[in-house]
């Protein structure tokens, strides 16, 4: 008598399957089956080749048809508890067409996408630069029209300072509040300035605004002209960003044939002539009144304050001077209303910000979210985690006067309070994150490097405190490190921060306070142990194999330039001291962290 | 060229808005080449040469060259967005000269999105 089955496996034993283990796999399935005692209720039958050699081995189930792919028999057991015992097809192996499979993401599928919200990147990729109409065909120039018609001087402060914007350089003054300083004031000439002075390491932000969207900061001069009766402004750009002085420049032609810029705008009977400056490129020239120094042709140095800017700025006259990220938040503030724009954010931080991510992540960019997000969320989702399947040490906030915020504190909300509890400053939204690779006192180097190649050298604190702070911070690295320098370095960051003119020396001391804060013990290694535990700093690395930790894959060996290191299969690597020259090619290869 | 007035602007809005509209332009698809520092860096030029390149040898009427800033991806550049008329304008990321006379055959020509170069397709949110 025939049995009847009450299902049928096919698997296939095509040369291709067979090479994959599709015997295996029966054998496997055989065994099960009788464990089971299914045998005399599944059938196991094998077929010839089914055409779909890359997945297999491969088989189908009858009488539902599921077609499983790359099965292995360590799978069986699971296969045949999940399928035929409690029938439900096992999803793992379920095979499913190219065509249905690979449709397109949407943006709120996509982590970068999905947690953006673009307000002062809002035309981004929407529109050609260069042409104004299709500016002015996504509500541009709509905002200046009715701050120019229907609304005071005063009305526009104040829905500036209702709105709660803060200023997007990095410092996070009030808006609305900086405008109100400089229109109370009289006077019959006033400036009204941008800052395109963008000159963080790792910051981008102002750059693609001004590339990307220049008619934006336009009309926010436009805006704020008005509302501090300003007839006359400079745009402030580094000449290392070409291409967003290019389309400034258009875009400032093209307003001014239409009627956008100069006398009588828009028949309104005010007027504002925009000029670009470019700067040469000196980060203190980032500062205020470093920025007006320059454009007066002047050495590019900064002032005491008081007079403030609002009061006596360019050319001793009352000046604002805002960010570019600042001026591009401007238009749709005056054109939603305040409530709008402080709809999203925290409840002293309104709005969204822009940061340029970059460092040891997969998503390398520019990105725009509201503020209070956490900074996870940032790193992880948007930028894509850290390269590498690396771990995540740290991100750099603020640029060399900013500080780094560590792993434990990924949750921190991102926001101008959360990041300054944290020692760190939100900045103008430069994310340089860094993974264990990094030496954190040879980070912090160089940053001061930085700094102390761009202070002016006019206050003392500045230009002989952040000299000191480098060498102290260049011995530590090159293992000549002594008892006490990390209360050195954090006595004299304390006093450069405190008797600084400006903000360039005010801040400087902030990688050397965050990473000792945050990363004392590596600062003990390198001075106590003369270890470098991130394998970064030369002087300190012994370039020796650990021979427990080497797993003899023979990598180091691969890639040595010179043929320093001796290895064989099966043994562990030897590096030979006369040989090695030091260039940590074997240590940037070694997957173990087995050399030291 | 005459100075604009607010009532000027509305009609650049509305007249503008049309001819950018895919279909009262008589366009049936429009490419976006990012031309941000980061894509024109990464070979943005390249592509747009390929593009019109490819655009001369098909001889169309019906599809529009435009370029744009940065994408936000900078890492994933050279990048370009095709829109076809009501479809979801689709971007495709790290782009080769190759990649993208592939993309124009098929997605451009025979409106057959090419899957396995595109990052995403829609409209990011803004506001």
């Amino acid at each position: 008598m025939e049995t009847t089955y009450r299902s049928n496996i096919m698997i296939c034993a095509g040369t291709g399957c067979v090479a994959n283990g599709s015997l295996k796999v029966k054998d496997a399935l055989e065994t099960e089956l009788i464990k089971r005692n299914l045998q005399n209720e599944v059938k196991i039958v094998l077929t010839g080749c089914n055409g779909f050699c890359a997945k297999g081995p491969v088989m189908v189930v009858y009488p539902e048809d599921i077609f499983y792919q790359m099965v292995k028999p360590e799978d069986v057991p699971h296969l045949v508890e999940e399928h035929f015992i409690k029938g439900r097809p096992v999803q793992k192996f379920l095979y499913t067409p190219p065509t249905e499979k690979k449709t397109i993401p949407v943006m709120n599928e996509i982590p970068f996408f999905k947690h953006q919200v673009l307000r002062a990147l809002r035309n981004r990729s929407l529109i050609d630069a260069e042409k104004i109409e299709e500016y002015i065909a996504r509500d541009g120039y709509m905002a200046a029209a009715k701050a120019l018609t229907e609304m005071t001087p005063e009305q526009i402060v104040a829905e500036m300072k209702k709105s709660g914007l803060r200023g997007r350089g990095g410092a996070g003054f009030l808006t609305g509040l900086k405008w109100e300083l400089c229109a109370r004031v009289t006077g019959e000439i006033k400036y009204i300035l941008c800052n395109g002075d963008e000159g963080d390491p790792g910051a981008f932000m102002d750059r693609s605004v001004m590339e990307a969207d220049p008619h934006s900061v336009l009309e926010g001069m436009i805006i704020a002209a008005k509302a501090i009766s300003a007839h006359y402004g400079y745009i402030y750009v580094r000449a290392e960003y070409p291409l967003a002085v290019h389309r400034l420049q258009l875009a400032i032609e093209q307003a001014k044939e239409r009627g956008l810029l100069g006398k009588d705008i828009l028949g309104t009977g005010f007027d504002l002539d925009l000029e670009i400056y470019q700067g040469a490129g000196a980060f203190v020239c980032g500062e205020e009144t470093a920025l007006m120094a320059s454009i007066e042709g002047k050495r590019g140095m900064p002032k005491p304050k008081p007079p403030f800017p609002a009061v006596k700025g360019l050319w001793m006259r009352p000046s604002v001077l805002n960010n570019v990220e600042t001026f591009a938040n401007v238009p749709p503030i005056i054109l939603n209303g305040a409530d709008w724009f402080a709809s999203l954010g925290t409840e002293k931080s309104k709005g969204t910000k822009v940061f340029a991510l970059s460092g040891a992540l997969n998503n390398i960019g520019l990105v725009e979210v509201p503020m209070g997000i956490p900074l996870k969320t940032i790193i992880f989702d948007i930028g894509g985690g850290v390269k590498n399947n690396r771990k995540f040490k740290a991100v750099q906030m603020g640029g060399p006067s900013g500080g780094c915020i560590p792993h434990t504190l990924i949750d921190t909300p991102v926001d101008y309070e959360n990041i300054n509890k944290t020692g760190a400053i939100m900045g103008s939204g430069g994310m340089v994150v860094m993974d264990e690779t990094t030496c954190m006192p040879a980070m912090a180097k160089f940053f001061l490097e930085f700094t102390e190649d761009e202070s002016c050298g006019k206050c003392v604190p500045c230009r002989v405190g952040n000299k000191t702070l480098l060498t102290i911070l260049q011995r530590i690295t090159n293992g000549e490190g002594r008892e006490g320098d990390i209360e050195l370095l954090l006595n004299l960051s304390q006093q450069i921060k405190d008797t600084s003119l400006c903000g360039l020396g005010q801040t400087s001391p902030n990688p050397v306070l965050t990473t000792i804060k945050y990363f004392r013990d590596e600062y003990e290694a390198h001075i106590k142990e003369k270890r470098c535990p991130a394998r970064v700093c030369t002087p300190l690395v012994k370039f020796v194999v650990d021979q427990e930790k080497c797993k003899k894959c023979g990598l180091c060996f691969k890639n040595c330039p010179v043929g320093a290191i001796k290895w064989e299969k099966g043994q562990p690597a030897y590096i030979d001291q006369e040989k090695c020259t030091k260039c940590k090619t074997c240590i940037k290869n070694c997957r173990f962290w087995a050399i030291d | 060229m005459a100075k604009l007035t607010i009532a000027d602007l509305k009609k650049i809005k509305e007249t503008y808005h049309a001819s950018q509209a895919l279909r009262e332009g008589g366009f049936r698809v429009k490419i976006t080449v990012h031309m941000g520092t980061c894509g024109i860096a990464a070979g943005a030029r390249g592509i747009m040469n390929v593009i019109m390149e490819e655009l001369g040898k098909a001889n169309r009427k019906d599809v529009a060259i435009t370029t744009s800033g940065c994408a936000g991806l900078c890492s994933k550049e050279p990048m370009l967005t095709i829109e076809t008329m009501g479809e979801p304008p689709v971007k495709y990321i790290a782009l080769t000269e190759d990649k993208t006379r592939k993309i124009f055959a098929e997605h451009v020509l025979a409106g057959k999105p090419v899957t396995e170069f595109a990052l995403v397709a829609g409209h990011e949110t803004t506001y």
